[in-house]
């Protein structure tokens, strides 16, 4: 069996399964967070359920609209808080203890390998870069959960993608990831798959990078991304986790509907082009592409090691006058580290706006939208039209190198030329 | 005929109607519980301005589409009650998107994969859709397919009026 096939098996009591058996699965932990966790909590009183299964496995996390832009946001994040003080809801991340969802889960320890975890967010699926699997529900499945403790799921095919190769200078898993979904195209190949990552080129990745990838197999149609545990992973979690954990990995005979090699040795920066992830392009053609706004942070890259890479780029630089940076690191955490380590004065004096860690406008929800016919890149997921604000607005999505490089000419810059 | 066979003339799309084709960007973050009877009469209305008022009329009881059927990566549900609040009682297509698929279920809505469909009926159509069996029948033309039918554990969420239903009773059953 594939290491998600026996997670799944694991935690239905069972000793093995097949892709497309349905079972009743036990979740270990489930997320929920502002923008969604109110119409959670409603569809659960509808249920007529008086108290939840487990109030310390329900973590609810704000991060969507922080701090509320409207009246309307004010009123979710009041609703999510009496929520979490009527059923007791111990792990409750509001506004000052707040970050992305996503990174919040592994950071205080949520996530654990071999387990089951699931979240009201299409990106939940970054959780599988520790080896558990995690995949994102609505908020009828989120309610099921919170009675309960379990959720039906399909059992999916699994896909392999054998990465081998060192990646060049400046280039990191984001482009590895822009690059399997111009590849794999966003609705198609991997639709309902679980995604499983492995490789040399997987091996050397930071625990962050490996999320990345994780991340936005959400936009590729998968169900799961996942990488089997390593040292890596344990050291990250040694810290953190406050329960102990089984690593599980995949069977030397598991079976794989399909496996893909990739060589990234040779790979350049990768840019997903207006309006859709898949229209990637290696960033040598759309060089020179002028900007308006560069976006720095999000699910997918607002760790620690993507305020490096900008920090680096932008040292001794100036932000080109036409151009405006947000970055928004991905939890109260990381601003605390890349204020500690000088990341943050650093780009301060380069003239980015450090903005609190949340989603920012990546869902269009909040802070920092995109005018008629303004252009942005952006570290960020999703580049549908209008995701970010205008309808008639564009957006093209980048590793933070390529983010940070195009900051300092105001164009689409291959962040390799920098010097 | 039992709960799990479905009789209804058709509205047929093709491939990749999104959630933002089902309902309109706009209509999507409205207030769900406050805005269905709204919702619902936008219902594909980018792609055939008179359907949701025909289907309200009863003129379409079921939907035929083409692969990816409610894709767009979004987890919101607004797309699946929308269609329910028309009447629409079953939606046969090429395939569905993850999130379309799970959300239907989960609010007893049903849906059925079947390969090739949109090849095998057009708009106006009258098929005859069995859960349990997975055949579908062309009543109009005379013609019919099989495909694989739901499990049984599908077709008990689904006939308890989706997963919340489902549960509700089981927890009575429990106490």
């Amino acid at each position: 069996m594939t290491i998600t096939e026996k997670i799944l098996a694991s935690a239905s009591g069972k000793k093995s399964t097949v892709p497309n058996e349905i079972l009743n699965v036990k979740i270990h932990n489930v997320m929920t967070m502002d923008l969604l966790g109110p119409s959670a909590f409603k569809n659960f009183r509808k249920l007529g359920a008086k108290k939840v299964w487990n109030p310390d496995r329900i973590i609810m996390v704000f991060d969507h609209m922080v701090p509320p832009p409207d009246v309307r946001s004010a009123e979710l994040h009041k609703a999510s808080r009496a929520a979490v003080k009527e059923y007791g809801i111990k792990h409750f991340y509001d506004v000052g203890r707040q970050g992305l969802c996503h990174q919040i889960m592994p950071e205080k320890g949520y996530v654990l390998p071999g387990t089951v975890v699931v979240g009201t967010d299409a990106h939940s699926t970054t959780y599988g870069a520790f080896g558990a699997f995690a995949t994102g529900i609505g908020v009828t499945d989120a309610a099921a959960v919170f009675a309960t403790g379990e959720l039906w799921l399909k059992v999916p095919e699994s896909l392999k993608f054998d990465i081998t190769g060192e990646l060049p200078n400046m280039v990191m898993s984001k482009d590895v990831i822009l690059y399997l979904m111009g590849k794999m195209k966003l609705q198609g190949r991997c639709d309902y798959k679980a995604m499983e990552f492995s490789g040399l080129a997987v091996e050397n990745m930071t625990v962050s990078s490996r999320m990345t990838m994780c991340n936005m197999v959400a936009d590729m149609g998968a169900k799961n991304g996942i990488i089997e545990p390593d040292e890596k992973t344990i050291e990250y979690l040694k810290a953190r986790a406050n329960e102990p954990f089984k690593i599980i990995r995949s069977d030397p005979d598991a079976k794989y509907e399909e496996v893909f090699h990739e060589d990234v040795s040779d790979l350049e920066p990768q840019v997903a082009c207006p309006h859709s992830m898949d229209n990637v392009k290696p960033v040598t053609e759309v060089e020179g592409i002028a900007v308006d706004q560069v976006v720095l942070g999000s699910c997918t890259n607002g760790r620690l090691e993507d305020l490096e890479i900008a920090t680096r780029i932008l040292k001794n630089k100036k932000i080109n006058p036409n151009v405006r940076m947000l970055v928004f690191p991905a939890s109260q955490e990381v601003f605390t580290e890349a204020i500690k380590k000088g990341f943050i004065e650093t780009l301060l004096k380069a003239d980015a706006l450090i903005c609190p860690p949340s989603c920012g406008p990546c869902a269009g929800r909040a802070m920092g939208p995109l005018g008629d016919s303004e252009v942005a890149i952006s570290t960020t997921n999703r580049n549908f039209k209008g995701r970010m604000g205008s309808p008639n607005s564009k957006i093209y999505l980048s590793s933070p190198s390529t983010a940070a490089a195009s900051a300092i000419t105001g164009k689409i810059t291959d962040p390799r030329q920098v010097r | 005929m039992n709960e799990n066979v479905f009789r209804g003339r058709i509205w047929k799309c093709l491939d990749n109607v999104l959630v933002y084709s089902i309902l309109p960007q706009k209509y999507l973050f409205k207030e769900m519980s406050a805005s269905l009877d709204e919702l619902k009469q936008h219902v594909m209305e980018d792609i055939d301005p008179h359907f949701a008022k025909e289907a309200l009329q009863g003129k379409y009881k079921m939907i035929v589409a083409g692969k990816n059927f409610g894709g767009g990566g979004k987890s919101l549900e607004h797309p699946v009650l929308a269609i329910k609040g028309l009447g629409i009682n079953v939606v046969v297509a090429d395939s569905f998107s993850r999130y379309f698929f799970r959300n239907a279920i989960n609010n007893g809505l049903p849906v059925i994969a079947c390969k090739g469909i949109t090849k095998l009926a057009d708009t106006g159509d009258e098929l005859e859709v069995n859960l349990r069996t997975g055949e579908i029948k062309n009543l109009t033309r005379k013609e019919s397919t099989k495909t694989s039918p739901l499990p049984d554990f599908i077709i008990n969420l689904i006939s308890s009026g989706g997963y919340i239903e489902y549960i509700r009773k089981k927890l009575e059953k429990e106490v």
